[in-house]
């Protein structure tokens, strides 16, 4: 059993039908497993809703674990658009070559910290750290308070025995409210304060808008990113000579960052509310049911991808839904991109190989389909150049 | 060596030289505005959408399906739409402009 297979969980429904229930807390979701039907869904906000209930068009729903409305995530167009322009120019800021170099500096801080031990659990002592402290760049706020984070664990809505749990959950809402009024007390240059400070519809953003906007930064990019960085280090470790040719060839990590989020697809999925009934691949989607977007199954989809379940690093065209499609498209993408990047760079700089000690996979649990997504523990060692 | 000119959607004409890469990498190297390239041209964002000048449009290799078929999601698409990082510079196409769409 390789570590670093992933294998297509949804290929033969996908072939088949294209589309397959799941019974979800009584509000049953329809995923919508090939490409077409995932990109022709996505880009229809008008027949398929976000601005349901908040919560409920992630899946597992959270519907009972938070009335925070995620902004600009569970809203439609045209307030969609304009939430959206209101956080797009600072979202972009992973561009700035002085965000890079900061980047930089943590991921080899946290590299060397690493090599320096014997082995490691690479999800709590490398992923988690590394995410964590990025986070910091992109909420504009020091360093040190990664460490708050960090101390949260690993899964900030899950417990050992369930998806989603409340009072998990409330330990990250209480903390935003928290850092909310610090920053109202004390306006500085962080993202919370750039929220409480921008207009929507001419009036200033309120306390709980600029909490949804947090909440979506927080939860959206701390699974998904650890589980990026955690997979790509198993497949390294079982492609030694991927490492040489990254570390080579520099234009090889833009190709490879993108095949990687393909092929791990962090995300599987993503709801939506239908509000005009259609009809889609043999499915008759009625109003006011859920169907799911589901970008790790269109991702491995024969018919747009060759040779789908092989990671091809320079894949040449490669148009993946992994960060969504459509007006929604990931926010975080160019964060998380800068980070892949840089990780990429810094990792087969500094490390030549990679023992994999002892892996638990992390598999989700869809009903009739079982999707590896990650890793429980991967134990490593890394060896230095 | 290719002469291109970039026209953003606020009107500024940007001029600029090149004999290789992508039309895409070099708007973004030179920062010209509505054009992000954020998938770096592997052709899953569309966020280098240009309208090809008509009498260079002819001149271009077709699109592939995959280019096509992303085009037909994104706003303000023309019978000249292209995502120009599935353009390459070379001397074929000295002299061109495009306006960039978003
Ligand atoms: S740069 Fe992403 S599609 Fe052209």
């Amino acid at each position: 059993m390789s570590a670093s297979n992933f294998s297509d969980a949804f290929k033969d429904t996908r072939e088949a039908k294209g589309t397959c229930p799941f019974n979800d807390q009584n509000d049953p979701v329809t995923m919508l497993l090939r490409f077409k039907d995932v990109r022709k869904t996505a880009h229809n906000t008008k027949g398929f809703s976000s601005a349901a209930k908040p919560g409920r068009i992630v899946v597992p729903s959270e519907v009972n674990i938070r009335d925070t409305r995620q902004i600009p995530f569970e809203v439609d167009p045209p307030e969609h658009t304009e939430y959206r322009a209101l956080v797009e120019d600072w979202f972009k800021r992973p561009l700035d070559p002085d965000y890079e170099n900061k980047l930089t500096q943590i991921v080899e801080a946290e590299i060397e910290r690493v090599l320096q031990k014997g082995s490691i659990e690479a999800i709590s002592e490398l992923s988690l750290p590394i995410q964590s402290k990025a986070l910091t760049l992109l909420l504009n706020i020091p360093l040190t308070e990664a460490q708050t984070w960090i101390s949260w664990g690993t899964h900030v809505f899950r417990s050992e025995d369930s998806d989603l749990d409340a009072d998990k959950a409330s330990i990250l809402y209480d903390y935003i409210d928290a850092e909310i009024d610090k920053a109202i007390a004390a306006p500085d240059d962080s993202l919370y304060s750039v929220l409480l400070n921008s207009e929507y519809q001419g009036r200033k953003m309120t306390k709980e808008e600029v909490k949804g906007v947090l909440i979506l930064t927080f939860a959206g990019g701390r699974d998904t990113v650890i589980n990026y960085l955690t997979n790509t280090i198993a497949y390294l470790a079982e492609h030694p000579e991927a490492i040489e040719k990254l570390n080579d060839n520099p234009a090889l990590v833009n190709t490879a960052i993108e095949e990687f989020v393909r092929y791990f697809s962090p995300l599987t999925h993503m709801g939506r509310v239908v509000k005009e009934e259609k009809e889609i691949s043999g499915h008759v989607a009625k109003e006011d049911t859920r169907v799911s977007l589901c970008w790790a199954s269109a991702n491995r989809d024969e018919s747009v991808f060759e040779n789908p379940n092989e990671i091809v690093l320079d894949r040449k065209m490669n148009p993946h839904v992994a960060f969504g499609f459509g007006a929604h498209k990931c926010l975080g993408a160019t964060h998380a991109r800068q980070l892949m990047k840089v990780f990429l760079r810094v990792f087969t700089e500094k490390v030549s190989t990679i023992d994999i000690i002892d892996a638990a996979e992390n598999i989700e649990d869809w009903g009739a389909h079982k999707r590896k997504v990650g890793f429980n523990e991967l134990t490593i060692k890394l060896n230095a150049k | 060596m290719a002469k291109i000119t970039y026209i953003t959607k606020a009107g500024e004409e940007i001029q600029l030289e090149a004999s290789s890469g992508s039309l895409m990498e070099l708007a973004v190297k030179h920062k010209v505005a509505g054009i992000d390239g954020d998938c770096g041209g592997v052709c899953s964002c569309a966020t280098c959408h240009v309208h090809v000048a008509p009498e260079f449009y002819q001149k271009l290799e077709a699109p592939t399906e995959i280019e096509s078929d992303m085009l037909e999601f994104d706003d303000n698409v023309t019978e000249y739409s292209r995502l120009c990082c599935q353009i390459p510079i070379s001397e074929a196409i000295d002299g061109i402009t495009v306006n960039v769409a978003n």
